[in-house]
């Protein structure tokens, strides 16, 4: 029977949403398999947090609340989740596809000596195991793969599991005592740089406007891509080639190696549409390309193609969407 | 799936942690730089193109199975320790697999630090610390990070140099070593088996339009998405 543990992400206080698309696999599991889900919080002051998780149908909500875990830092985190793992004999370690996760749950799988599956858009439990189906070759190929072993690692892809539905705020939170736990210091955490713009993170976002090489440089971008993605309500994201050129923040690229979001509508402005790109946004429901170059591959893709150049095409646009 | 007559080339992550390398290098001065890969003769080409670039030798680990991340993580904790290296530059993913693991897993299994995502990189305190900028999702965030550590590469990183046609002749001179699993004392196997490959569901192809307004009436009326 499967004993799941969920790791939660947040940010200074705020979960991240795609937190929920781990959350919604293991409801999935438990609802057609049985066994049972927790949830870890790790971090400094959490309360809010843990508070927030407590609806979601997990037996309990794990605190790791302690001093030297106000970063998330992969050596003590990873070392905390595996710990905490052991102790509560999970069988499946959860999270949401992210650079926290890919930083820190590879690191707990090896503690562990499990196996891991990263960006897996399936479960489904076969004799008494399970069969994932996993994303590969920038999302070109989807596989379906066992993974032996008594524990097993994965992170989701939050578009194949639409959120947790919220329930009644039951879960009772219990702590985990971490005073006496040996944590390594092999890192020290020296700051992080945001561009504070007050716009959704593109993965959390229902509409994403993401800018590529036709736009000239970070003004005309703020202009045109910040300008529509607010009269939209929605989020920011970039192609690598203007993340590359310093035009825009590593934090905006959509793609293989980038952010992978599948919004309600993805506004691609003078992207071209390299597979590489195409693997971060595909799963969109509506694809909305304009492009100077009536062969870019991204018309392959668009639901809506409109042939034509961002400097004028955009402007009008948002006067046409603010009336 | 079938690899038939597929052309293999250096990942373009690896190519930016060995560009890093051989920048500590001539920085430096006293590095030697060693490229090691697992695979079969069909890697030594890959091993090649590494001293091409300026790397001193190369090791190749050999085996013909498809390892998964942590089996790769086993057997290249055995040659660290072979090794003893001051640092492990690792590109931070496969462009096929794309799984994003087997660097964190050498440091957890080596029990020593990682900095994964690494688009810049300082050593510090006479090699003893290194001083790393990280691409996260939230922004540029920067950690430093006791040596020996494992550090993955993010793109911007560097960009690594071309092959020249001198470095290729050099590195027909440099050495390359090959050595068996069961001589570096490690058995490992896959625990992931891969049962079936399907291309996803293709988009169905869109319309054009031809004006703003169009565009509008379409989101609107057809998409209802603003």
């Amino acid at each position: 029977m499967a004993k799941i543990l969920v790791i939660a992400e947040h940010d200074q206080g705020r979960l991240k949403q795609a937190t929920l698309a781990a959350v919604a696999l293991a409801q999935k599991v438990v609802a057609e398999s049985g066994g049972s889900f927790e949830i870890l919080v790790l971090g400094q002051d959490i309360g809010a947090v843990l508070e927030d998780l407590r609806g979601y149908g997990a037996a309990i909500v794990v605190s790791a609340d302690d001093q030297r875990l106000c970063h998330a830092v992969a050596d003590k985190y990873a070392g905390v989740i595996a710990e905490v793992a052991k102790q509560r004999g999970i069988n499946l370690v959860v999270g949401a596809v992210s650079t926290f996760s890919k930083d820190v749950l590879p690191r707990s799988a090896a503690l562990l000596d499990a196996g891991m599956l990263s960006d897996v858009i399936g479960v489904s439990a076969v004799g008494g195991d399970f069969e994932f189906r996993r994303v590969m070759f920038a999302g070109n190929v989807i596989a379906t793969v066992t993974l032996e072993g008594a524990v097993k690692v994965l992170t989701v892809r939050a578009a194949a599991f639409p959120n947790a539905g919220k329930l009644a705020e039951v879960s009772p939170i219990v702590d985990f005592p971490l005073t006496d736990l040996a944590l390594p210091a092999f890192t020290e955490f020296g700051g992080r740089e945001t561009r504070q713009s007050g716009r959704p993170d593109p993965t959390e976002a229902r509409v994403v406007v993401s800018g590529g090489r036709g736009i000239k440089n970070a003004e005309d971008f703020e202009r045109l891509i910040g300008g529509l993605a607010d009269v939209l309500g929605g989020a920011v994201g970039s192609s690598r080639a203007l993340v590359d050129a310093g035009i825009t923040p590593n934090s905006l690229q959509v793609g293989q190696t980038g952010k992978v979001v599948a919004p309600d509508l993805y506004v691609a402005v003078g992207i071209s549409g390299a597979i590489q790109h195409l693997a971060g946004m595909k799963d969109t429901k509506v694809i909305v390309a304009i492009n100077k170059d009536l062969d870019a591959p991204i018309f392959e893709v668009a639901d809506f193609g409109l042939v034509g150049d961002a400097y004028q095409v955009i402007p009008e646009l948002m006067e046409k969407l603010k009336k | 799936m079938d690899l038939e007559g597929v052309k293999f080339a250096v990942n373009p992550f690896d190519a930016i942690a060995l560009e890093e390398a051989l920048r500590i290098k001539e920085k430096l001065g006293e590095v030697e730089v060693v490229v090691a890969t697992i695979g079969t003769e069909e890697t030594v080409e890959q091993l090649r193109v590494g001293l091409a670039m300026g790397a001193d030798r190369a090791l190749l680990i050999r085996c013909a199975d498809t390892l998964d991340s942590l089996a790769i993580a086993k057997v290249l904790a055995a040659v660290y320790q072979r090794e003893r290296p001051g640092l492990v530059l690792m590109g931070k993913q496969a462009i096929d697999d794309d799984s994003n693991q087997a660097g964190q897993m050498l440091a957890a299994l080596l029990n020593i630090g990682q900095a994964t995502f690494v688009s810049k990189l300082e050593l510090l305190e006479n090699q003893q610390r290194a001083r790393c900028q990280r691409e996260t999702d939230g922004g540029l965030e920067t950690v430093t990070v006791n040596l020996p550590a494992i550090i993955t590469s993010d793109l911007r990183l560097n960009e690594p140099r071309y092959v020249s046609l001198p470095g290729i002749m050099k590195a027909k001179k440099k050495p390359l070593e090959e050595i068996g699993l069961a001589a570096l004392g490690v058995a490992v196997a896959a625990r992931t088996r891969y049962l079936k490959f399907e291309c996803p569901p293709p988009r169905k192809a869109g319309v054009r339009v031809k004006t703003v307004d169009e565009l509008l009436l379409k989101l609107k009326q057809e998409a209802k998405v603003v």
